[in-house]
C-alpha cells in the first residue's frame, strides 16, 4: 500500500459518487455512464479535464441518479486502476470488517 | 415503560408520510440533493461511505420486546441481517435501500419508535443510566424526566435550529453511568435535606477535538422546575452561541469562553423572567408519566439462592460471566444481566437479527419483557430472577451472547470507524477485534479487571475515547491510519479526560503497545488496584518507557 502511495507521483484522477436508489460506491466511465467497477472508471490525467468532467458530472447528478460526485486519486497498476488513500480505498472494496461479507 | 398517546401516534405517522413524499420527490427529480439532505437528515437518515445508514432513536435506552423483534424483523427485511447499538443508546442500520425508508419508518412506528432528531442542530436523544428504575444506588428513575424532556424537544420550534447539535443525558444516582458531565447538559439526581428530590445542573461537557468536562451552574434545582430551567440553558446558548465556526458552536465553546459563573448568571437570569409561565409541568402530568416506569409486578423472593452458588461453585464459566455481567438489583431476589455484544474478534455493538430476537424472547421468559442498551454498546436484562441466571446464561452461550467481559479489558466501546463513516480518518472496528483477541483469556481478563478501553475513528469521538482509561484515536497520515493513544480518561462520576501518551502506532503495533500498557500496569499495580488507580499513582512515564524506550519518553515527556 505504503508503495502504491510514494510511487504516486502522477496526477490521475477518477470521478466517484454515491447511487441515490440505495447510496453505493459508483464511478464514472469513459462512456459517460455510471459504473459500480472501478475497473470501468475513465482515468483523467488532466487536471482541467478533470475539473471539467466533474463539472458536467454535477450538472447531470439529478438526471443521473446520483449524489455528491467528486475527483479522487487513482494510479494505474497492469492495466487497472487502483485508489490511492485508505479512505478510497475501503469505498471500492466495502467495509474490511466481517459481518456485511458473510450476509450480501 | 411508555406509551404512546393518541397525538404521539398521531404526529409520527404523518411525518413518515410526508418523508413518504419528499423521498418520492428526490426520486422523480424534483427535488434536489441540497433541498431534500436537510430533510433526510431530520428522520435519521445518513449518506455514508457505501451505502444510506439510518439512526433509530431508542429514548433513554429502553426496549420492549416487540420493539426489539421489530428491529430484528428490519434487520432481515430491509438491511443486511444485523444492527449497531451505538453509544448513544441508539440502533444504526448500515444499508437501507432510500425507497425503502418510508416503509421502515412505517414500521417503526408500529412500535412506536421513530428517527426523528437522530441528526441535526437540535436536541437529540436523550440518553440515561441504563440501570434506570432497577440500580441498587438509585434515588428515583431518571427515565420519568427523560421522557419529559423528550416530550418537550421533540420538534421544540425554538431549539430545532440550534447553533450545533444538543445531548441531554440524566442519572438517578450518585454513580453515574450516563457519562454526565460528557454532554451538552448533565444532569444527576440529589436529594435535599428534606429528601426531595432534584437535579445538579451540569453544563458544557462534550468530547471531540475541544474535550472538555461539564461544569456545575446549579447544585440543586427542584424536579419541578426541570423544563423552565432548560429552557433558559437552551435560550442563552441560542442566543449567544457560535454560528460562525462549526469547530466552535457547541455550548462547552460558550461556556469556555463566558466562564461557567458568568454562564450560570446568564441562565438564572433568563429562568427569572420565564419560570412562573406555564413550561413546567403539573405534578399531575408528572405522576402520569411516572406512572409509566412503575416497577414491574415483582415476585417476592428472598435475596439467597443456594442453587445459583451451587451453579457457580460447578461452572467456572458461568461463574466468571456472574462475576462480570452480572449487577445487583434493587429488589430482593432479582439480578441485572449484561448481555455482552463484544464477543471476542467481534465487531463491538453488532447484534444479527438473530440475536435481537433471541434477547427478546429472553427478555420476556426471564424478565418482564424490557430490555436495555448500554452507552458501552451492550444490551441489559433488567429484572432477571437469581434462580433463573443460570438459564438464562445457558441460553445465551448457544446464541455467542455470553461473553463473561463487562467491564473488561475486552468490553471495548468502537465507532463504525473508516469502515463505514463518511467523517472517519481511520478504522476503529479492527483494531478493537485484533485488541479483543489478544484477552480472550477470561481469567486474565478478571486478573486485568475492570478497565475501559474506547477507540474512536476521527476526533468526533463518538467511542468517547478522552474518557476511557486506555483511549485509542484514529488518525489519518498521508492517507495511512495511525492510532493515538490517551490514558486516564474516566467516564464515571469522577469524570476526567485522558492525556496522549506519545507518538501514534500504526495498525499493526497499536494491538501491541495495548499489550505494553497493560503490562506496565500488571507489574506496577499495589493489591487490590484497579487500571486507573495504578495509573493516577505512578502516573504516565512508566507506560511512556514501556511504550517507547527511556529515551524517547523522556522527549516524549
Amino acid at each position: 500500500m505504503s508503495k502504491i502511495r510514494t510511487s504516486a507521483s502522477n496526477s490521475l484522477q477518477a470521478i466517484t459518487a454515491n447511487r441515490l436508489s440505495d447510496g453505493y460506491v459508483i464511478y464514472l466511465t469513459a462512456k459517460g455512464g455510471w459504473s459500480e467497477r472501478i475497473e470501468d472508471c475513465q482515468a483523467i490525467d488532466d487536471p482541467a479535464t478533470a475539473d471539467e468532467l466533474l463539472r458536467r458530472a454535477e450538472r447531470r447528478a439529478g438526471g443521473d441518479l446520483v449524489v455528491g460526485p467528486y475527483l479522487f486519486k487513482i494510479a494505474r497498476r497492469d492495466g487497472r486502476s487502483i485508489p490511492l488513500g485508505q479512505r478510497e480505498i475501503l469505498r471500492t472494496t466495502g467495509p474490511s470488517v466481517g459481518t456485511d461479507l458473510n450476509l450480501t | 415503560m411508555y406509551r404512546y398517546d393518541e397525538f404521539d401516534q398521531a404526529f409520527v405517522a404523518e411525518r413518515v408520510a410526508q418523508f413518504r413524499g419528499q423521498v418520492a420527490r428526490r426520486i422523480a427529480g424534483s427535488l434536489s440533493e441540497d433541498e431534500f439532505k436537510p430533510l433526510r437528515l431530520m428522520n435519521g437518515l445518513y449518506l455514508q461511505l457505501h451505502a444510506y445508514m439510518l439512526r433509530v432513536a431508542i429514548p433513554y435506552g429502553t426496549l420492549s420486546a416487540r420493539q426489539m423483534r421489530k428491529l430484528a424483523h428490519i434487520a432481515r427485511t430491509y438491511d443486511r441481517g444485523y444492527g449497531h447499538f451505538t453509544t448513544r443508546q441508539n440502533i444504526q442500520y448500515n444499508w437501507p435501500k432510500l425507497d425503502d425508508v418510508p416503509a421502515i419508518l412505517d414500521e417503526l412506528a408500529s412500535v412506536e419508535m421513530h428517527a426523528i432528531q437522530t441528526s441535526g442542530n437540535c436536541i437529540r436523544n436523550t440518553t440515561a443510566d441504563p440501570l434506570a428504575g432497577v440500580a441498587a444506588d438509585e434515588i428515583d428513575d431518571p427515565r420519568v424526566y427523560a421522557e419529559i424532556i423528550r416530550q418537550w424537544s421533540t420538534l421544540h420550534p425554538e431549539f430545532s435550529f440550534l447553533p450545533r447539535k444538543f445531548k441531554i443525558a440524566v442519572t438517578g444516582s450518585p454513580n453515574d453511568r450516563a457519562v454526565t458531565r460528557g454532554h451538552d447538559i448533565g444532569l444527576r439526581m440529589h436529594l435535599d435535606l428534606q429528601g426531595r428530590p432534584g437535579f445538579e445542573v451540569m453544563v458544557g461537557g462534550g468530547q471531540g477535538r475541544t474535550p472538555i468536562m461539564a461544569k456545575t451552574i446549579r447544585n440543586f434545582l427542584p424536579v419541578d422546575h426541570l423544563l423552565s430551567y432548560l429552557e433558559a440553558i437552551l435560550r442563552v446558548y441560542n442566543q449567544l452561541g457560535r454560528r460562525d465556526n462549526i469547530y466552535k458552536a457547541r455550548i462547552k465553546i460558550l461556556v469556555q469562553s463566558e466562564g461557567a459563573e458568568k454562564f450560570a448568571e446568564m441562565v438564572e437570569a433568563e429562568w427569572l423572567e420565564i419560570r412562573d409561565n406555564a413550561l413546567d409541568l403539573p405534578a399531575e402530568e408528572r405522576d402520569r408519566i411516572a406512572a409509566y416506569f412503575a416497577p414491574p409486578p415483582y415476585d417476592d423472593l428472598p435475596d439467597e439462592c443456594p442453587a445459583l452458588e451451587a451453579a457457580v461453585a460447578a461452572e467456572p464459566r458461568f461463574a466468571a460471566w456472574i462475576d462480570s455481567n452480572v449487577a445487583d438489583h434493587k429488589q430482593s431476589g432479582y439480578a441485572i444481566a449484561t448481555i455482552s455484544l463484544k464477543p471476542h474478534g467481534g465487531i463491538p455493538g453488532d447484534a444479527s437479527a438473530d440475536q435481537m430476537e433471541a434477547a427478546a424472547d429472553l427478555a420476556e421468559r426471564y424478565g418482564f419483557g424490557e430490555l436495555r442498551v448500554s452507552y458501552k454498546q451492550n444490551l441489559i436484562l433488567p429484572d432477571v430472577p437469581k434462580t433463573d441466571l443460570l438459564a438464562l446464561w445457558s441460553a445465551l452461550d448457544g446464541l455467542d451472547l455470553a461473553t463473561a467481559n463487562a467491564g473488561r479489558i475486552s468490553d471495548i466501546i468502537a465507532c463504525p470507524g473508516l469502515d463505514y463513516c463518511n467523517l472517519a480518518s481511520a478504522r476503529s472496528i479492527p483494531i478493537a477485534q485484533r485488541i479483543s483477541e489478544r484477552f480472550t483469556d477470561l481469567r486474565r481478563e478478571k486478573d486485568i479487571g475492570a478497565v475501559s478501553l474506547n477507540i474512536s475513528g476521527c476526533i468526533n469521538a463518538c467511542a468517547h475515547h478522552h474518557l476511557a482509561n486506555i483511549g485509542v484515536l484514529g488518525v489519518n497520515k498521508n492517507g495511512a491510519e495511525f492510532y493515538q493513544i490517551t490514558l486516564g480518561g474516566v467516564a464515571s462520576e469522577n469524570a476526567a479526560i485522558g492525556a496522549i501518551i506519545g507518538p501514534a502506532f500504526d495498525e499493526w503495533q497499536i494491538a501491541d503497545a495495548v499489550e505494553d500498557i497493560v503490562d506496565v500496569y500488571l507489574a506496577q499495580r499495589c493489591p487490590g488496584e484497579t487500571f486507573i488507580d495504578t495509573y493516577q499513582r505512578v502516573g504516565p512515564q512508566p507506560f511512556k518507557e514501556k511504550l517507547y524506550g527511556s529515551d524517547q519518553a523522556r522527549q516524549a515527556g
